[in-house]
């Protein structure tokens, strides 16, 4: 077993090194210990292997960690634990690295959680890095693990050290020591010092986080109740079926997913920007032919509207279960969507969510100028404050009002391309959305777009403040029972239509 | 005398073989309706499609090798839309319309819940193949799932080892309902029998269909840097997705806070990208990619069935998981109990299941409890792959028995590990 292993590790060396395979390799004996039953035997065998120094420790831990290391031709299985340790191990040995980069990528691995074992080889990097702000992290690792030491002056030189950090790794390491591990009274207090300064980093850059989430779901009530706040907000259609026109435009973006999966899969991350047109021209088309057959007939009598785009959801909510079938479909992130930055230690902003915060600025945008640079958004301004004048004057009312219901819907689709990348799309996707939107927009106050887009992002804010002190399930009943509230108080919503407008 | 005799004995010879010609002609028409209870659309659809579909698989398998005792089976699949009162509604319509002998179908522990009056007061049979929260023994109910000794505890247990991690503090995130706020007082109670702290156990819900999982995540880092932690997630349905979809947009890995799930399975995460998930857990009784004789057939036929019944998703890249499998078993302990008692009647069937064993994918002899109308099944934990499999990094020696009363409930120690047999009450008196 073992000489199968090491004809292994002969062909990986060949592979690798090609004509050095001469050179001393690292033990075979030790290698084998990797593919032992026991995980602590396999721990131990990567901090010998480390221990070695041998320049090609760390490929050999890579393709462990890659899988491709092979025992008896089976796979060494790892788990957790033995992966922990071997990402700290490869770290640790790219300290050592030429290059800035690996070494700046290695010291943000070590960063978040070193093992003791480490230290030696962190104090040895120490020696050699030369870059400024290396050195500092470096010195803040190794404080870390120095916490430990049996020296009360080391203790304590390491615990003022960690003051000027502000990663999360940084508290695990000091709230032990002032609760009770810490014998020493000078080391504690100095330890209850500079962790009161690493919380309070550690709570701006949280409070950080707690916005972006609302900007976030602020963004997203926007995206969704824009296209509402055109057909209800201004035309004054109440449109159940709002919410199945941000389905549609998720499953539009669904169907130029898998056309670009099928015929040009090279450029399948370019599929969103051909879908974002896509969802919007699918849902206008939609919305202007339920607005054709259907909701001209009915306007000026809401509660048949109300009853009549109720059933048009459920048919259009059934027409997608039978073409696509019940179940949700899977919409993939384009691969520059997935990830994201880390704007303070520990404080990741998804790519996503961050994309369609710019899309919903860039839409409402759009939305502004066209009603109030063109023609077109003249016209519905015109028809919305009083359609006999604008009739009079020469308006074509009948075809402004399918325009415009075609706006919001299109609007609406594109919803339903933003809402694909972040949620499940299946049939009942609208249901979720059609709430939320409805209350957006009548907190805003019915007729403008302004307090539509301080009511989606309040919203947003209240529920991620509210989510973070007390539950999702909570926040969401205390942000109904507000606007209920709050309706109550004040009927026309925050931004009300003042003058002669309001009477028409 | 000896002419009426003749008489009598042609009579009886005539009326003999009219009797076996009908006979005969029932053998070939004769049927037994058995209903399935999955919900095809809505939240939980995308774990409860499958299961409808692999019943399906096993009749036709059954129906192939001559039925249930010389009867066919004939599937009656109704949609109960992820809506609990509906669910009720559509048992009661199997049992009392469709006259079907027995019923596989569930998913949450609420839509059990709301079925289980209506299968005690018809008496009918249900055979429940999920993992859930114990606190519960229905005569009428068969649970071929695990049972929380069968899975939360050993998952919990291992996190706290050595090898799982040492986890000091807790997260118990969960979708808000029955199910998990019960596992989640078992495990509290657990946790602190082994000297947990409350300070170092967050329990958070969200509702069903939740998608925002932002500030949860967050939360979670927040909460991870008092100490070693490991979240605990009994989120059922959808909402998994955008769940592990922020864990690898927002980069928690595994190797810092490790995510056990106790309802995501190899279905849940088709359609994720799993690389920036490998390393987070889940424990069941069966991972798809456990090797032995079994499983090697039931995945294949499952590959058939998906590619011949042209079954989304499944056609291309089929996928077995452990609800399947439990469903699986229960179908075929059924069979065998119903062929053991030699009629279709529950309260024979139901006398005749305690002890009836099968060899089950997950390479051990799943055998059904004499007493308490569980499985005895192995614990297996499994690590998240990178092509979204699961890698077993630890498991039973062998079945383990099923605690339905969990010991870390108050008051359970007194209660029987057997269904109360009391006559049922509400029986048709007509």
């Amino acid at each position: 077993m073992r000489i199968r292993l090491f004809l292994v590790l002969l062909v990986w060396l060949a592979a690798g090194l090609g004509a050095t395979a001469a050179r001393a390799a690292i033990d075979p004996a030790l290698v084998a210990r990797l593919a032992a039953e026991d995980n602590d035997e396999k721990v131990a065998a990567i901090a010998a292997i480390v221990a070695t120094g041998d320049p090609d420790a760390e490929r050999l831990l890579k393709s462990l960690a890659d899988g491709e290391l092979r025992h008896e031709g089976q796979e060494i299985t790892l788990n957790n634990r033995v992966r922990r340790e071997l990402e700290g191990a490869m770290a640790a040995l790219r300290l050592f690295a030429p290059e800035v980069e690996v070494r700046r990528r290695a010291v943000k691995e070590l960063a978040s959680g070193a093992e003791d074992s480490l230290l030696p080889l962190v104090r040895k990097a120490l020696e050699r890095e030369a870059d400024a702000a290396l050195r500092a992290d470096l010195q803040l690792i190794a404080a870390g693990l120095e916490l430990k030491s049996g020296d009360k002056a080391v203790r304590l030189a390491a615990v003022r050290l960690l003051a000027t950090s502000s990663s999360p790794a940084v508290k695990t390491l000091l709230l032990p020591l002032v609760e009770k591990s810490e014998p020493d009274e000078d080391v504690r207090r100095a330890a209850t010092d500079s962790l009161k300064l690493v919380e309070a980093r550690l709570a701006r850059a949280n409070f950080a986080g707690l916005v972006f989430s609302g900007v976030s779901l602020g963004s997203i009530l926007l995206l969704a109740a824009l296209g509402l706040a055109i057909t209800y907000g201004l035309m004054g259609v109440i449109n159940m079926a709002h919410g199945e026109l941000i389905m549609i435009g998720a499953y539009t973006t669904y169907v130029v997913q898998n056309l670009f999966r099928s015929y040009a899969p090279g450029a399948f991350d370019a599929y969103l920007l051909c879908a974002v047109p896509a969802a919007f021209v699918v849902s206008a088309a939609v919305g202007m032919a339920l607005e054709r057959s259907v909701i001209r007939w009915l306007y000026g009598r809401p509660l048949e509207t109300l009853l009549a785009t109720w059933g048009l959801s459920l048919i259009l909510i059934q027409a997608v279960r039978t073409i696509f079938g019940a179940q949700n479909v899977q919409v993939e992130n384009p691969s520059f969507m997935s990830g994201g930055v880390e704007i303070f230690t520990g404080i990741v902003l998804p790519w996503s969510r961050i994309v369609i915060i710019a899309f919903a600025g860039a839409v409402l945008v759009l939305v502004g100028v066209l009603l109030a640079r063109t023609r077109l958004g003249l016209f519905v301004r015109g028809v919305t404050q009083n359609r006999a004048m604008a009739a009079c004057v020469g308006v074509p009312t009948a075809r402004v009002d399918t325009w415009a219901f075609g706006l919001g819907s299109g609007l609406a689709g594109l919803a339903g391309c933003a809402l694909s990348q972040i949620g499940n799309v299946g049939p009942d996707l609208g249901q979720a959305y059609i709430v939320d939107s409805f209350m957006v927009v009548v907190l805003g106050g019915v007729g403008q777009l302004a307090g539509t887009v301080y009511a989606a992002l309040g919203l947003g804010f209240a529920n991620k403040l509210l989510e973070n002190w007390q539950g999702a399930v909570i926040a969401k009943i205390v942000v109904l029972l507000f606007i209920i509230a709050f309706i109550q108080k004040r009927p026309q919503g925050l931004f009300a239509l003042k003058g002669r407008a309001v009477e028409a | 005398m000896k002419r009426r005799s003749f008489v009598k004995t042609l009579a009886l010879v005539a009326a003999l073989s009219t009797g076996f010609g009908s006979a005969e002609a029932l053998a070939q028409a004769k049927t037994v309706k058995v209903g399935v209870l999955h919900s095809l659309s809505g939240t939980m659809a995308i774990s409860e499609t499958v299961l409808k579909d692999v019943a399906l698989m096993a009749f036709e398998e059954i129906n192939a090798k001559g039925g249930v005792m010389g009867h066919k089976i004939e599937a009656s699949v109704v949609d109960p839309a992820s809506n609990w009162p509906l669910f009720a509604e559509k048992a009661r319509g199997l049992i009392t319309q469709d006259k079907v002998a027995v019923v596989f179908g569930c998913w949450t522990s609420v839509s059990r819940k709301s079925v289980l009056p209506v299968f005690e007061e018809l008496n009918s049979l249900l055979f429940y193949p999920v993992q859930y929260e114990g606190e519960e023994l229905s005569k009428n109910v068969f649970y071929t799932g695990a049972a929380p000794n069968q899975q939360a505890i050993p998952a919990v247990e291992y996190l706290m080892s050595k090898d799982g991690g040492g986890a000091k503090r807790w997260v118990l995130l969960g979708t808000d309902y029955v199910y998990p706020r019960t596992t989640n007082k078992i495990l509290r109670a657990f946790l602190k029998s082994k000297g947990v702290a409350d300070k170092d156990i967050d329990e958070k819900y969200t509702p069903f269909g939740h998608s925002d999982y932002q500030t949860i995540v967050a939360d979670i880092k927040k909460f991870s840097a008092g100490g070693k932690t490991a979240v605990v997630s009994t989120i059922n349905g959808d909402s998994n997705v955008p769940f592990y979809k922020e864990l690898g947009n927002q980069g928690l890995k595994a190797t810092d806070v490790p995510v056990v799930a106790f309802s995501v399975g190899e279905e849940e995460l088709r359609g994720v990208d799993t690389k920036p998930l490998v390393g987070h857990l889940a424990a069941w009784n069966y991972f798809m990619s456990v090797k032995n004789p079994a499983n090697d057939e039931f995945t294949k036929k499952w590959a058939a069935y998906a590619k011949a019944k042209n079954l989304a998703g499944h056609k291309d890249k089929p996928l077995t998981n452990d609800p399947m499998e439990a469903t699986y078993i229960g179908i075929y302990m059924w069979k065998q109990a119903v062929e053991k008692a030699k009629s279709f009647d529950t309260d024979k069937v139901i006398a005749a299941m305690g002890g009836q064993t099968f060899t089950a994918p997950s390479g051990f002899t799943a055998t059904m409890d004499p007493k308490n109308h569980h499985l005895h099944k192995p614990v297996l934990i499994g690590e998240v792959k990178a092509d979204g499999q699961f890698n077993v990094v630890w498991k039973t020696k062998g079945p383990v028995k099923a605690q339905p009363w969990s010991p870390f409930i108050a008051g359970n120690d007194k209660k029987k590990d057997e269904p109360e047999m009391i006559k049922t009450a509400a029986a048709p008196k007509k």
